[in-house]
């Protein structure tokens, strides 16, 4: 159990690639945080760095009430499950699990004991006397887990640990890996580019950008108002649509623009906010011609061609399209559902 | 196994494509060795034909074994065979440790590290033979200064760490090769998850990568074994030629004096044969591994 405490981290790696600049972050005692963000923004180098994998270019990191910069991996009391779960392939699973606790000198009836205790937890009792190799996919990632919670850390680290397995297990392990962890209430950092995965998760929501944070906040702050234009379009599915205010200002298809924030120049407008008949009140309205219909199961995507618009828009509409394709529509947008954004900064206006 | 079949038009294409492999095979090897397999079976006749080659069944064999210098040759190669192979083995592990852990000089180690490969066995002995010859070598004066007498024209002991040496020296490539490649198969997060499982490097060593080099290591092991085997002879013949005294006479090296030089056909014969016997026991033993590739 501890907190960590990370002040403007930095990232240089050999080669002079920066892969985090300045990041600033206060984890509480037993709290989920998750990173999320695209491909090379620097999710697993902060990862690695709190492990002590990675050296610390710059910055200080505490986890507790010790700066662990210069500490080596295994001082610092963490445990990690890695995306290929990095098993010993050569040892059995209770090998596996009783590994780190042998190094750690543990008494040999104290590792029998807690190797099967985290294996009972795990369900992955049967299979102690197995090889890596003869489990499944899903059996080897309840063993990564049991290695990492067998040795009781001061916190996990897990980097995309369910990223390959399929659609199906992921949600169960999703569940099963948060339940663990409330119940143990251990510290924990999650990366994924999963957004579902990050929002069902974490407590606190990380949303990293090019080496940076762009928003840190519960999943429905980072949802309901995303700090900057990258996060909007980052977080949500479909992404949030966003449309010009002077192109609004021109069609001329606002009621009210002047209720928005004084400075707004770029609009967000989630998918599901986009309807097809007026709501009461303030409101904008925008008029184009259906370019795609996209039925998805229990909902459809409707892609808009704006006129004189340049890009499509996308509205989310529950159970299949009333409308056919190349038909004219109108939607229409609450004020209060929009986003407003300052185009060159990106920031959200409030 | 599946195995692709392929139809040809003309009954004889086949024969005509395989023939030139069962030619070689016939003529270097079934032909020499099925003569060598005959010949042990037979007592020398005289050169000038007085007496005619005797037939003695296995008496070569039995001879062979109440020689005492045959089973002094037998004990001369266990020692010069396991002192080349573990040599050979712990040095290019070492090496290939060291280089694995490199980044950007890696490649540049790697190809100097491999040159010695690219030597004739013949070379490295004399090369060897200039360190180590007791009035003009380099080695021997240096020993001196720490008052060693080295002379491994007198000495048994010095003479069998001659021939090791230069021995081991030509196989540290090939088997420091197989070992990098075996270390670089080993994915990092393995050693970072012992790192974070609290293994320091040496116990990480020791119970993360050997384990995971093990078929590598078995692979080079039975490769070592044939080499300082078989493979050997013109190390020893550049360097002591088997002395002094039989110190450094090996089997391969035996069945040659005893053959060419001392012209006794019918135990070098025999004496081949053995060694024909312990290399197909080798071959197999490695077949077998090969087919089940992963031990772990
Ligand atoms: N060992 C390294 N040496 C040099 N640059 C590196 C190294 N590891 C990562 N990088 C670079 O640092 C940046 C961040 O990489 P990182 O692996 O942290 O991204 P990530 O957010 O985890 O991405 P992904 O979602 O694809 O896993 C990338 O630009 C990457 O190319
Ligand atoms: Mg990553």
């Amino acid at each position: 159990m501890a907190s960590i405490q990370m002040d403007d981290l930095h990232k240089v790696y050999a080669g002079g690639v920066k892969a985090v600049t300045g990041i600033s972050l206060d984890i509480a005692d037993g709290e989920m945080i998750v990173l999320v963000g695209p491909s090379g923004c620097g999710k697993s180098t902060l990862l690695r760095m709190v492990a002590g994998l990675e050296t610390i270019s710059g910055g200080t990191l505490r986890i507790g009430d010790r700066v662990v910069n210069n500490l080596e991996p295994a001082e610092r009391d963490i445990a990690m499950v890695f995306q290929n779960y990095a098993l010993y392939p050569h040892m059995t699973v209770f090998n596996n699990l009783a590994y780190g606790l042998k190094n750690r000198k543990m008494p040999k009836d104290a590792i029998d004991r807690r190797v099967r205790e985290a294996a009972k937890m795990l369900e992955i009792g049967d299979y102690l006397d197995r090889k890596p190799r003869n489990l499944s996919g899903g059996q080897r990632q309840r063993v990564a887990m049991g290695r990492a919670l067998v040795r009781e850390p001061s916190a996990f680290l897990f980097d995309e640990p369910l990223s390959n397995l399929d659609a199906k297990l992921r949600v169960q392990m999703r569940v099963e890996i948060r339940q663990l962890q409330k119940r143990l209430k251990t510290t924990s950092l999650y990366v994924t580019h999963d957004q579902l995965e990050a929002l069902t998760m974490a407590d606190r929501l990380v949303v990293m950008n090019a080496g940076r944070v762009e928003q840190v906040g519960t999943p429905m702050e980072v949802f309901d108002r995303p700090a900057t234009v990258f996060v909007a379009g980052f977080i949500g599915s479909p992404a949030m649509n966003m449309i010009d205010a002077a192109y609004l200002r021109e069609t001329g298809s606002a009621d009210d623009l002047d209720g928005l924030p004084h400075g707004t120049d770029l609009i967000g407008v989630r998918p599901d906010d986009l309807l097809m008949t007026p709501p009461d009140g303030p409101h904008l309205r925008l008029a184009g011609r259906v370019a795609l219909l996209e039925p998805a199961g229990a909902e459809s995507h409707i892609y808009v061609a704006l006129d004189d618009g340049d890009q499509p828009i996308t509205v989310r509409v529950q159970g299949l399209p009333m409308v056919e394709d190349g038909a004219r529509v109108n939607l229409y947008a609450a004020l209060a559902a929009l986003h407003p954004f300052d185009r060159v900064s990106g920031v959200r206006v409030t | 196994m599946q195995t692709k079949r392929t139809t040809f038009s003309n009954a004889w294409l086949p024969y005509a494509l395989l023939a030139p492999q069962v030619i070689v095979t016939l003529v270097f090897f079934i032909w020499p060795a099925s003569q060598a397999l005959w010949q042990s079976l037979f007592r020398q006749g005289d050169a000038f034909g007085i007496r005619p080659p005797s037939f003695v069944g296995l008496e070569n064999f039995a001879a062979l074994f109440r020689d005492s210098h045959y089973i002094d040759s037998l004990q001369v190669t266990l020692v010069f065979s396991v002192g080349t192979t573990v040599l050979a083995m712990s040095v290019s592990l070492l090496f290939a440790v060291m280089v694995n852990r490199m980044i950007r000089s890696r490649d540049t180690y790697t190809t100097f590290l491999v040159w010695p490969y690219a030597i004739a066995p013949a070379i490295a002995g004399v090369l060897w033979w200039f360190i180590f010859n007791p009035s003009i070598g380099i080695l021997p004066y240096v020993l001196e200064g720490v008052g060693y007498d080295w002379n491994h024209r007198s000495s048994n002991t010095d003479a069998m760490i001659l021939v090791i040496l230069a021995a081991a020296w030509k196989q540290i490539s090939y088997n420091f090769l197989f070992f990098l490649a075996g270390l670089q198969s080993i994915p990092q997060s393995l050693i970072e998850a012992a790192a974070i499982d609290g293994a320091s490097r040496s116990k990480r060593f020791w119970t993360i990568i050997l384990p995971l080099l093990s078929p590598v290591t078995f692979f080079l092991l039975v490769v070592n074994i044939v080499y300082a085997m078989f493979d050997t002879f013109g190390v020893i013949h550049a360097t002591t030629e088997g002395g002094p005294a039989q110190a450094t006479n090996i089997l391969v090296y035996k069945v040659y004096r005893d053959g060419f030089v001392n012209l006794n056909m019918g135990s070098s014969a025999a004496q081949s044969v053995i060694l024909m016997a312990i290399v197909i026991v080798l071959t197999v033993i490695q077949f077998r591994y090969i087919e089940r590739r992963v031990n772990y």
